[in-house]
């Protein structure tokens, strides 16, 4: 494990080469405001960021990450466009008893710019191919704006495609809804007694309302689940494309292809395989070798859900380490930080410390 | 020397003494009532300290005790991972309690995780924030509701009468442990049909990081002998 000295110093070369490339220097705090986090990530963030309290401000959360901050302040007032780049500790908590550093740095560059998202995918992940390149890493990309459209062209409710759009991070529970929805999993028996209690005009409640949840609300979902109930399920051949594209793992150029072939029959994903296209141009452009670049549909689904486009990790050969470096494009973020106001963005980590042990153990 | 932390008050501390009892070893409290100190016979080298049950799985996670008792839902709760850390001797059946989450009777439109995901959905658009989930269970909690992708929630903190923060409006679920159920249901709440999180009972466990030599060891094989388990365990 590299020692902190020779991972700073592997971050301010990486932070040299951020400059260079056009970024200003900003600082984060380390300690943030916890309510902000948590309504972004939710509970799972708990449990894996320090939480201390203040008596003035209240809970606060020791920086997870760079990313909330750096949002903030450009939406705070940056100009456009604009290039950040960072250096500084990031904090999490291990659960698990483990080599995994709950201390380290990250080197950080971020693009908010409106003009050529395509081009500013393209420029982050071939700054850090070309950072990265003396250490044979392997790339991983993905493009969750392409999961993200295949869902909202399905043929169904409304209802349903929400509820798979909210689980897009969590693929377990995707693989449940899409099931039930595709009338592939049986109705639990709770919800068959109540529907036929409902269809008999009975009323369900038996019991005194307690708590925040109004009786309306009560009645909406009630409503919702007969709508639900009423409607045909997800089309075997639907389900089916779905999660042929999810499972799509290929070097890109076939990865595109196949994407070719199943928007023939989901249209809905045309456009971002266009701009799937485009970027892999400017990859090549910028010298990157997409011909041998590995693409995965699902790439990104497990991570810290803000991502909503293109998706990049590089990995070491050690399977149990974490990604070297790792980014993506979160355009919906900036929105939800940006109270009214968005700009579509795209940025990545290196890690220095995993980077310097790399250096250290390669033949020089 | 070997450390036995057993819970220093309650029915608990009394049914420990008991199942020992029942094993032929006699534990019991010495001097007045308020002083915890403790005596053994029937075991050579056995040494009783008296715990806080809630206190007793970071007792043995540090090692400062060989052998605990106390309920396996603080163990999995306090512990991150925490069979590395302790090893589960004798689960001992008394202090059964089950984990579980619970929601008003009063909603007919939920009865499983899958809807409580999706009453939290909308109820954080209604509402502008999260459910709130009341409990002191944080980590298994935290841990069950992830692995069952269940999102839009919060948990917000209860030590004691976690029942009647719904009425209280202070959460609009429960996560809390119950053995009959009657407190639940004089509260107006049911359980979730797929919300058990843990099935817990009083169980002796041994500390992994304690000092095993100097003696340890063949009171720990004398003890399995009687208490009937098995000593590799550890």
């Amino acid at each position: 494990m590299a020692l902190k000295g020779a991972a700073r110093a592997e971050a301010d070369r990486l932070m040299a080469a951020f400059r260079a490339a056009g970024a200003v220097a900003v600082e984060a705090d380390i300690l943030q405001p916890a309510e902000v986090l948590l309504d972004l990530y939710g509970e799972d963030i708990r449990g894996r960021a320090y939480v201390t309290a203040d008596p003035i401000r209240g809970e606060m959360m020791l920086r997870p990450d760079f990313t909330v901050p750096v949002v903030q302040m450009h939406m705070a007032g940056g100009a456009e466009p604009a290039r950040y780049c960072y250096l500084g500790e990031v904090f999490r908590k291990q659960e698990h008893l483990t080599d995994r550093k709950s201390e380290y740095f990250q080197v950080g560059y971020e693009i908010f710019d409106r003009e050529n998202p395509v081009q500013a995918d393209a420029e982050v992940f071939a700054l850090f191919a070309g950072l990265l390149a003396p250490l044979n890493l392997r790339a991983v990309t993905g493009d969750i704006a392409i999961l993200m459209d295949a869902v909202r062209g399905l043929k169904t409710l409304e209802s349903r495609k929400a509820a798979l759009l909210r689980h897009i991070w969590r693929p377990r529970r995707f693989t449940q809804l899409l099931d039930r929805f595709g009338g592939r999993a049986p109705v639990p028996a709770t919800r068959a007694r109540l529907l036929e209690t409902l269809a008999r005009g009975n009323s369900p409640v038996q019991a005194p309302l307690v708590g925040l949840r109004s009786e309306a609300e009560i009645a909406a979902r009630l409503a919702a689940l007969q709508e639900d109930a009423a409607a045909a399920p997800i089309a075997a051949e639907e389900v089916t494309r779905l999660n042929d594209l999810l499972n799509l793992s290929a070097k890109s150029p076939a990865a595109l292809a196949h994407l070719r072939d199943l928007a023939r029959d989901m249209p809905a994903i045309a456009p971002a395989t266009d701009r799937m296209e485009a970027r892999l141009e400017a990859l090549a452009a910028k010298g990157v070798a997409v011909d041998d670049l590995d693409f995965e549909a699902s790439h990104g689904r497990t991570t810290l859900e803000y991502y909503d486009g293109f998706v990049f990790s590089f990995h070491g050969l050690d399977p149990d380490l974490p990604p070297i470096a790792s980014g993506g494009r979160y355009d919906a973020l900036t929105e939800v930080l940006g109270q009214g106001r968005s700009i579509p963005a795209v940025g990545g980590v290196i890690r220095p410390g995993l980077v310097a042990d790399l250096t250290e153990g390669a033949p020089c | 020397m070997l450390k036995l932390g057993i819970p220093s008050k309650g029915r608990l501390m009394e049914q420990t003494f008991d199942w020992f009892g029942a094993r032929g070893i006699t534990l019991r409290r010495t001097g007045s009532d308020r002083e915890y100190a403790g005596a053994v016979e029937g075991a050579e080298g056995l040494e009783l300290v008296l715990l806080s049950a809630g206190e007793i799985p970071r007792e043995l996670a540090a090692g400062r005790i060989h052998l605990g008792v106390t309920g396996s839902d603080l163990v999995r709760d306090k512990l991150a991972d925490w069979d590395r850390q302790v090893a589960e001797l004798a689960p001992m059946g008394f202090g059964h309690a089950d984990l579980i989450i619970a929601v008003p009777a009063s909603w007919p439109d939920v009865d499983t995780l899958d809807d409580l995901d999706a009453a939290a959905a909308a109820f954080r658009r209604t509402h502008g924030h999260r459910l709130r989930i009341a409990t002191k269970y944080h980590r298994l909690v935290r841990n069950f509701l992830t692995e069952n992708g269940v999102a839009d929630y919060q948990l917000v903190d209860s030590q004691g009468a976690t029942e009647g923060t719904v009425k209280n409006l202070t959460a609009e679920a429960i996560a809390d442990i119950t053995s009959t159920g009657e407190t639940l249901r004089a509260n107006h709440l049911k359980i979730l049909t797929d919300g058990l999180i843990h099935q817990s009972q009083a169980t002796l466990y041994a500390a992994r990081s304690a000092d095993w030599r100097n003696g340890a060891r063949p009171i720990l094989t004398d003890l399995s002998q009687r208490l009937g388990f098995n000593p590799n365990a550890l």
